[in-house]
This record gives C-alpha cells, sequence and structure tokens, in this order.
C-alpha cells in the first residue's frame, strides 16, 4: 500500500513501545458489537495507480469537456484561458499541502497571498477590503444578507429578479430557518427589463428594509448603473448588496463599490480557478472599512515581528467562530484558499492592463457573436447594454434545443427552462456566454446549427 | 559526537546556525524575501498576450470604467519567481510531519491531482445537459456510495462545500425532520470539548447551545446529559472520536438516550479517520454526520481550503437531505433538482449552494478510495491509530498527557503545559518546535485542557519520522524544562520570528496602500 510507509516490523517494534498487544488493544474503547474484523463488504480492495488511473480516466470519459467543440455556457461559471503557470504553481507542494495559516512563521507564503488577494478583490471591486475568499458566490451572497441584517437590525431582503437562481435560492433555504424574509421575483423576457427591475426595487426600499441584492451583470446578462439605486437605499437606512458572477467584467464596467454598492459578493472562479462541474469555486466578499468587524470569514492583516520586519498573521479573530463559538459572525472555518491562490496568480499574470485588454476582447466577441446570432430567423436579442454574456428568446422551448446542440458536440448556451424549471414564460430563454476561447469558426457553427434546430 | 540524519549535530547551539550575518538583501541564503506585487508590479505590465479584439461598437451602456483601479501586472518570469519564492516560505506535508490535531494533515497523492485535471472532470461546466455529463454524475454516485458504506448510514448528500457548510446541512435536515413532526425545539447541546464550529453553526441555523460536561476521563458525561435532555432539545452534537483524541465508549448509549428523549444525534466527522474501515457510525446510533474529505480522504488542504464536507444521513433524516442530489435510474445518472424534487424528495429542505458541490474534490477523493480499497481503509486507521499512541508513550515521561492513564488514544495524543516550569508555556513548545523544523502541533485546543497540545501524526509517517519528531519534541520540552530563556524567544531561525498579533488586531492594515495613500489616511 503506496501511502503508508509502516512496515510489519515497525508496527510490532512500535506495539512492543506502546505496551499493546495488537492493533485490536488500541480500540478497547470501542465496543464490542460495534467492530469490525474484516474490510467492509461491498466495497474493491486496494489499486494499483494504473487501474485507478483506468477506471477515472474512463469515467471523465463519459463527459463532453468544453475543449472538445463550440463552447457557449456561463450563468455563474465561465471558461476562460488559464496561464500555464497559474496551475504549475498552485500545485507547488508548499502552496497545496500547507493547512491554514495558524503558524505565521512558517506560513508567511501563505499569508502574503492572502494579503495580496485582499488587496486586489477589494480594488477590483471597487471596495475599501475585503476578506480572504469564501466558498463560493452563493454562500457569500446569504452571508452577505446575515451581514446587513446584524448592521441595520432589520430583517427584510429585497431580491432583484436578476439574481442567479440558485443565489436566490440558496439564501431562501436559509432564510427559511433564520426568520429573514426575502422578498424574490422572477426575471421576464422582455426587451429594458433591468431597468424596470431596478426601478420597482427602488419604489420598494423601505424603512423595513435591510438590504437590497443586486447582481451586475445580472443572469440574463444585462448591465446596469445601481447608483441611483444605492443612494435609494441609502435613504432609506438600508444597505446594496451587488453580486458579480463574472469578474471579468469589472475590466470593462463600472464596479459596484463604484455605484455605491455597501458589500459586494462574486464568484471568483472566472479567474485562475476552471470550470470543474461547479466547485471547488472561491467566493469573493468586500466591504467598507466601517463594516470590517461584521464581515464573515477569515482576514489576513500586517503586522511585525519581533526583529521588526514585515510580516502578515490572520487577524480580528473574535468574529470567528474558533473564539467566539455560538457568538461568531459566521461558522465558516475553512475558505477557499487554494482557488484564492488561483485567481490572486491569474490577476497578477493579468494586472490592469491585461484584465482591461481581456475583458474588452470577451466583449467584443460577445458583441460579433449576438450580432450573428440576432440575424437568425426566430432569434431574437434581448439584451441592451451587455458584457460578455446575452439572451435569446427563441421561436421555441430553448432546452430541447440545447440537448439536440449537445447531442451533435455544440454547448451552445444555457437554456432558462434549466435554470427556472416550470416557470412558462421564460422557457424559450437561452442565455448565451462569449469567451476569449471562442472562435469565429464556434460562432458560426452555433449559429447554423440554432437556425437548423429552429426551422 | 556524530552528525545525526538530519545533517545537525546536537552539541550545535541554535545560535551557531543562525551566523547572525547581515546582507544587503535582507536574504539569508536560500531564504529569500519578496516584496508584495504592488511593490515590484505596475499596472502596465503584463504576463498574458491576447489576440487584437474584433473593431465592434461597444455596447456597455455607457458604463466603462474609466478610472484606474491599480491593479499590478507582472511579467511571466516575475510572476513564477514571486509565488515561488513565496511558497518557501510556507511549512507543508510534503516538508515533513504536520502534527496539527484535529486536523489531519496527512500525505496528499499526486494520483489524486492528475485525476481531478482531466479534462472530462476539469473541463465540464455545472449546467451542461445531463446526457452530456453523465460519467461526473457516476463519479459523484461512485463516491457517495463508499461514504454511505463506509459509514453504515441510508443517504448521502454530496453538496456541502465544507466541513462547517457540512454541519449546517445536518442541523438544517434534523430542524426539518423535526418541524416536519410538529416538533419545534429551540436547544442544541454541545461537549466543552467540541470544535468552535459546532456552536457556530447551531447559532447560525437559530438554536440556543448549551454545554454538556465531560468526566476526568475526558468523555462526555452521560450522567449530565441524560439529566439535561428533555422536549426542548433538539440534537446533540458529539465528534466522535473526540476532540481530546478519545472514542467514546458511551455513544451507543448516549445516542439511545438521546432518541428516547425525541432528540437526534449528529456527529462532528472531523476524526473519521481515525475509525474508517473498522467502525461504522451508523451502528453507533448516529443521525447526521459530516466527514471531511481532506481529513480522512487525503484531498489537499490548500492553505485553508477548498474543503467538502459530505453528510450521511440515517433512514429518518434522510428524506430531508438537500438538493441536488445524484440517482441512478435503469443505468442512467439523473441530477435531482428542484425541477424534479416534487415526486422523488418534496421533503427536502432546499438548496444550500449554487451548483453541485465540490466536484474537484470527488474525483481526489475517489482517487484515494480506489487506490486504498477497503483492506486498505481499515489500514489506514490502524496506523493512524498506531503512531498517535507511540508518541503519546514515547512522551508521556516528559509531558503531562491528561488521559494517558484512562487508556489508548485514537489517531491523535494529547499533553497539557501542566508539566511546563513556571514562564514557560505551550506556545513556547510550539514555537521551540519550527525551529526543529516542524510545523508545531494544534495548540490551547481543546478548550477543556489547559494548555493543550494535540498531536496528530496521521498514518502516512514512517516510524523514522516519528523518531526524530519524537527526540525533537523531547528536547525542545527538556529545554524549557532546564529554563533555556532562548526558548521564550524562539522561532529564531523561521523566516519571521514571532509575530505581533496583538497589533495586528489593534490598528488592521488589511489591504495594501502606498505610502502616500497610507499617510493621508492616517
Amino acid at each position: 500500500m503506496r501511502y503508508l510507509p509502516l512496515t510489519d516490523a515497525d508496527r510490532s517494534a512500535m506495539l512492543r513501545t506502546i505496551g499493546a498487544g495488537s492493533i485490536d488493544d488500541l480500540f478497547v474503547d470501542v465496543p464490542e458489537a460495534a467492530r469490525l474484523s474484516a474490510p467492509i463488504a461491498g466495497l474493491p480492495n486496494h489499486a494499483s495507480e494504473i487501474m485507478v488511473e483506468r477506471q477515472l480516466k474512463e469515467l471523465a470519459g463519459r463527459n463532453l469537456a468544453a475543449g472538445e467543440g463550440p463552447f457557449f455556457l456561463g450563468c455563474g461559471a465561465y471558461r476562460h484561458h488559464v496561464p500555464a503557470s497559474v496551475d504549475h504553481l498552485i500545485q507547488r507542494g508548499e502552496f497545496l499541502t500547507a493547512y491554514t495559516p495558524y503558524q505565521p512563521e512558517i506560513a508567511q507564503g501563505t499569508l502574503q497571498v492572502l494579503f495580496e488577494f485582499q488587496t486586489q478583490v477589494a480594488r477590483l471591486l471597487g471596495c475599501d477590503v475585503a476578506n480572504a475568499s469564501m466558498y463560493d458566490g452563493s454562500t457569500a451572497c446569504w452571508e452577505a444578507i446575515v451581514m446587513a441584517r446584524r448592521i441595520t437590525k432589520r430583517a427584510k431582503a429585497l431580491i432583484s429578479a436578476g439574481v442567479h437562481p440558485h443565489y436566490v435560492s440558496v439564501c431562501t433555504t436559509m432564510a427559511k430557518f433564520t426568520g429573514d424574509v426575502l422578498e424574490t421575483k422572477l426575471p421576464d423576457l422582455t426587451v429594458g427589463a433591468p431597468g424596470d427591475d431596478l426601478a420597482r426595487l427602488i419604489a420598494a426600499v423601505d424603512k423595513e428594509t435591510s438590504c437590497v441584492v443586486v447582481q451586475n451583470p445580472n443572469i440574463l446578462g444585462h448591465v446596469a448603473d445601481m447608483s441611483e439605486l444605492a443612494a435609494r437605499c441609502h435613504e432609506m437606512g438600508a444597505l446594496l448588496i451587488a453580486v458579480v458572477t463574472e469578474p471579468v467584467a469589472l475590466g470593462a464596467i463600472r464596479s459596484p463599490g463604484e455605484m455605491g454598492a455597501d458589500i459586494v459578493v462574486g464568484e471568483g472562479q472566472a479567474l485562475g480557478v476552471g470550470l470543474q462541474f461547479g466547485g471547488p469555486y472561491v467566493g469573493l466578499f468586500a466591504t467598507r472599512d466601517k463594516y470590517v468587524r461584521q464581515m464573515p470569514g477569515r482576514l489576513c492583516g500586517e503586522t511585525v515581528d519581533a526583529e521588526g520586519k514585515r510580516g502578515f498573521v490572520l487577524t480580528l479573530s473574535t468574529r470567528e467562530q474558533h473564539i467566539r463559538r455560538e457568538k461568531a459572525t459566521s461558522n465558516i472555518c475553512t475558505n477557499s484558499g487554494l482557488c484564492a491562490l488561483a485567481f490572486s496568480i491569474h490577476m497578477t499574470l493579468l494586472g490592469e492592463r491585461g484584465l482591461r485588454d481581456l475583458a474588452a476582447l470577451n466583449h467584443a466577441k460577445a458583441v460579433v457573436a449576438a450580432e450573428r446570432l440576432a440575424k437568425v430567423p426566430g432569434v431574437e436579442l434581448l439584451n441592451g447594454p451587455f458584457f460578455n454574456e446575452f439572451t435569446l428568446r427563441l421561436s421555441k422551448e430553448a432546452r430541447p434545443v440545447v440537448r439536440a446542440l449537445a447531442d451533435d458536440g455544440i454547448l451552445g448556451g444555457v437554456s432558462l427552462g434549466r435554470l427556472y424549471p416550470g416557470a412558462e414564460a421564460l422557457q424559450n430563454g437561452l442565455v448565451v456566454a462569449v469567451t476569449e476561447t471562442v472562435t469565429d469558426e464556434d460562432i458560426d457553427e452555433l449559429a447554423d446549427a440554432l437556425e437548423e434546430a429552429l426551422r | 559526537m556524530s552528525i545525526n540524519q538530519s545533517g545537525w549535530r546536537p552539541e550545535m547551539a541554535s545560535g551557531e546556525a543562525d551566523a547572525g550575518v547581515a546582507t544587503f538583501t535582507g536574504n539569508k541564503g536560500l531564504m529569500l524575501e519578496e516584496a508584495l506585487i504592488f511593490e515590484i508590479g505596475d499596472t502596465d505590465r503584463t504576463g498574458v498576450d491576447l489576440p487584437e479584439p474584433p473593431r465592434v461598437a461597444s455596447r456597455l451602456g455607457g458604463l466603462e470604467r474609466d478610472a484606474t483601479f491599480g491593479l499590478p501586472g507582472l511579467a511571466e518570469p516575475e510572476a513564477v519567481r514571486h509565488y515561488t519564492r513565496l511558497s518557501r516560505q510556507n511549512y507543508a506535508i510534503d516538508l515533513g510531519l504536520f502534527p496539527l490535531g484535529s486536523c489531519t494533515m496527512k500525505h496528499n497523492p499526486r494520483l489524486n491531482e492528475k485525476m481531478a485535471r482531466l479534462p472530462g472532470f476539469a473541463d465540464i461546466h455545472p449546467l451542461q445537459p445531463i446526457d452530456s455529463v453523465q460519467g461526473a454524475l457516476a463519479l459523484i454516485h461512485l463516491v457517495g456510495e463508499w461514504l454511505v458504506k463506509l459509514t453504515g448510514m441510508a443517504a448521502v448528500s454530496m453538496s456541502p462545500k465544507a466541513g462547517a457548510h457540512g454541519e449546517l446541512c445536518g442541523l438544517l435536515a434534523i430542524r426539518s425532520a423535526l418541524e416536519a413532526r410538529g416538533d419545534a425545539r429551540k436547544v442544541i447541546l454541545v461537549p466543552e470539548s467540541a470544535h468552535g464550529t459546532n456552536p457556530a453553526t447551531a447559532a447560525f441555523c437559530g438554536y440556543a447551545v448549551e454545554n454538556i460536561p465531560a468526566t476526568p476521563a475526558g468523555r462526555v458525561d452521560l450522567a449530565a446529559l441524560k439529566a439535561r435532555l428533555g422536549p426542548d432539545v433538539a440534537a446533540v452534537m458529539i465528534t466522535n472520536p473526540n476532540t481530546c483524541g478519545l472514542f467514546e465508549p458511551d455513544m451507543k448509549a448516549i445516542s439511545d438516550a438521546v432518541h428516547a428523549a425525541g432528540a437526534l444525534v449528529y456527529c462532528d466527522g472531523a476524526n473519521f479517520n481515525a475509525i474508517v474501515g473498522r467502525v461504522r457510525p451508523g451502528d453507533l446510533g448516529v443521525d447526521a454526520m459530516h466527514i471531511n474529505l481532506h481529513k480522512t480522504f487525503s484531498t489537499p488542504h490548500g492553505g485553508g481550503g477548498p474543503g467538502s464536507g459530505p453528510v450521511v444521513f440515517s433512514e429518518l433524516l434522510a428524506p430531508y437531505a438537500p438538493l441536488p442530489f445524484v440517482e441512478q435510474q435503469d443505468g442512467h445518472y439523473v441530477l435531482v433538482e428542484e425541477e424534479t424534487a416534487g415526486e422523488h424528495h418534496a421533503a427536502s429542505f432546499g438548496r444550500m449552494v449554487a451548483f453541485h458541490g465540490q466536484m474537484g474534490m470527488f474525483v481526489r477523493a475517489a482517487a484515494y478510495m480506489l487506490s486504498h480499497g477497503a483492506d486498505g481503509l481499515k489500514q489506514v486507521s490502524e496506523d493512524a491509530v498506531l503512531n498517535a499512541n507511540y508518541i503519546l508513550r514515547s512522551l508521556e515521561d516528559v509531558l503531562d498527557a491528561p488521559f494517558a492513564a484512562s487508556g489508548p488514544c485514537m489517531h491523535e495524543a494529547l499533553f497539557s503545559d501542566d508539566n511546563l516550569p513556571e514562564g514557560f508555556s505551550t506556545l513556547d513548545i510550539a514555537k521551540g518546535l519550527i525551529d526543529e523544523g516542524f510545523h508545531p502541533m494544534t495548540v490551547y485546543f481543546p478548550l477543556v485542557i489547559h494548555g493543550a497540545m494535540l498531536v496528530e501524526p496521521t498514518e502516512t509517517e514512517s516510524k523514522a519520522a516519528l523518531d526524530q519528531f519524537i527526540g525533537a519534541l523531547r528536547s525542545v520540552a527538556e529545554r524549557a524544562k532546564a529554563g533555556d530563556p532562548s526558548l521564550k524567544a524562539a522561532p529564531h531561525l523561521a523566516p519571521r520570528r514571532r509575530l505581533d498579533e496583538t497589533l495586528a488586531a489593534r490598528k488592521p492594515v488589511l489591504v495594501w496602500k502606498d505610502a502616500a495613500t497610507a499617510v493621508a489616511a492616517e
């Protein structure tokens, strides 16, 4: 067994040192009835590396990987090109096999990365301060609502129709147990809908409102200015929570912080992390300086060592579960360290110039694709402003169309039927994301296949 | 005296190893200082080349981000060097024994990494049509099946993102089950020695938390627990083996008493690695238990995540498990989500994450499970327990081991600061170990033991590695007993000396500001 260094001779010698006759003597506290004498039935015994590799490759081979054909899926998970050095660096054992930096003298590598990550995230999202990451965007979104409740002492959250339905679903699940009141609404497939939704929210904010949650770009790809809504929230003593599921967008459009958001949460997967069928991803969480002590999650801070050298430590842990136990701001313990590292390396490789260029490339390709697809008979483009993702209204139900395209090796987008099952008015919606990985030929193939499918 | 296997002669004083030579760079040979990206990069530099975008009219609706936001870039060689240098300031299991009790730092097989990077797993989108991801669903199903069989439970939820998230999942299922029978209970009982996540999770889902005392032997006080049980108690959260590294011999009796009082048993499965393959929690009356895949099934800790915390459920709780989950139907795998839940799973408490959980971690865990197999996993827990007992018995003469007299430990050996002389603390022992080239053990946890030192070697250490660690810890403890003042200032040989955590908390600097901005803000 290749992962176990002890030999039988070692085991015997060690048992002698311990003064135990057999390994069973070390399990004496386990009641006789619960002790298993043989390996658990129904599971195979150990296998060589080559056998395991063969079995898992067979499973992997049953999936249609994104690189195998035209790919246009988004809706909270984006396929970007990740520079080769990112994956190389995160596999350095000193990063990969380290623990949470509880002993800062021998964890400065991880800690400095977290400090740089926090700064990058804060600047990208347009906020004062960010934490060292959350599990993912959806759980970060719920934590933001809880934080707003703590700050405002109000329990009503208004959630925009444009927030990712899985995020809304996570929040609705949690609110059932916490007593928070969430007001939600389904999106609709009319042109100009995001403007209407913001106007609706502006009218709805009142003195009982804890926060308003808005996603930008939203689930249908619409991009909007949240400034007026932010001002209205502040007038009413409520907080504006902005959700970002595609951080590359912020290389092109104004950040939520600049538009007045008080808490910005996001999904950082698009940078460095890869699709991975939905996880692990990395939650981004940023806010204003004045709310730092109400924040969930780990925070890394600068300090000095006994010789006066700059160093970094985990700090403000009196907010956290291991100190505060039932009074903690959250139960979160582990965050998403290695994914935060990948995000941070990718961001460093890009730099502001690279991010702006990447965003410009995404936008331009998306515009080309949107204009090409809108010419297909039976396809209507819904969006006014958008970044790299837009929604098409098809002349027939989108879900079977998407399945048919996949059977031909084209992953043509996310049908709103998948995201909003049972919502009649949304069934013809198809959300299409276009990143730098998409080629002109891919766009032509999708357009031709859609034309065929809608005929 | 001869040089020992690490190349260090015992007669060398620690001061000699650090020659104290001042250098121009601040570097010490291979120990390299590294500035922040904000100090070495700039916003106009980049490490990526992108093609020219096609010329189109912007459709950003006048929302262009014009102002600079100050994200520095580095060219690829600079970036590779930056992160490589930083990595070398970290301790890691790849470098040596990492005895953090309760955290379980075991070797991370590289086959796991290779498998997780197969395009068929790494490059698939969570919202692809189900027919195009049959292999992925089969893999999730496979890992789930292993977990169900290894724990002897009825069902599993794969979606929780980490251990604490799994606790949340378990408690929400418990609350849903109780409410479904019209029984709104308000209190969760948690042993004093529990992980901080237990009470935090209970509070996060709206419960009041009360402590259960421990016996002098470090176990749950069954009599006190029974006395407290009543119609207001929703559940008891038990860690087994517990955070003192001891198996709860009364576990079945605890479960029976809890069930008799109409409450449910949550087991914190953080220490499942000590019993995997030898004991099934399902046989002990557990209703829900999370499993940290990084602890028992070798997925990497990554400097603080990502984790993965699948939860196994008893028959009673299975209907309340969250969405989504994978089911096999006539050789075809389906993802049961909101839309199909109505038919299959109407009582589910709902969705707790976007998408379907930590797929990348499932692949790694699958590679590990298949590699070890049922026989290997049994050997895993045996070796983990053997290694911990070897450490316990090799050091109990020099360090106080509060529960050593009560019998063997499980996967971790617990010591206290009782034997340390006045003026020396657990922290000094920990920092002394750093100079010896080891990551310290878990310190000051569990809270029930004064100056606790919780040592968990794991099964992936050789006897030679254990002997060297034992020698190092013995040496540090003896230095404390001899009143060696240099220990109070340890570490001397790490990239940093002791860091001022009070300053960090009093004047938090959480993001980098250039000198001009920082002064203006003062």
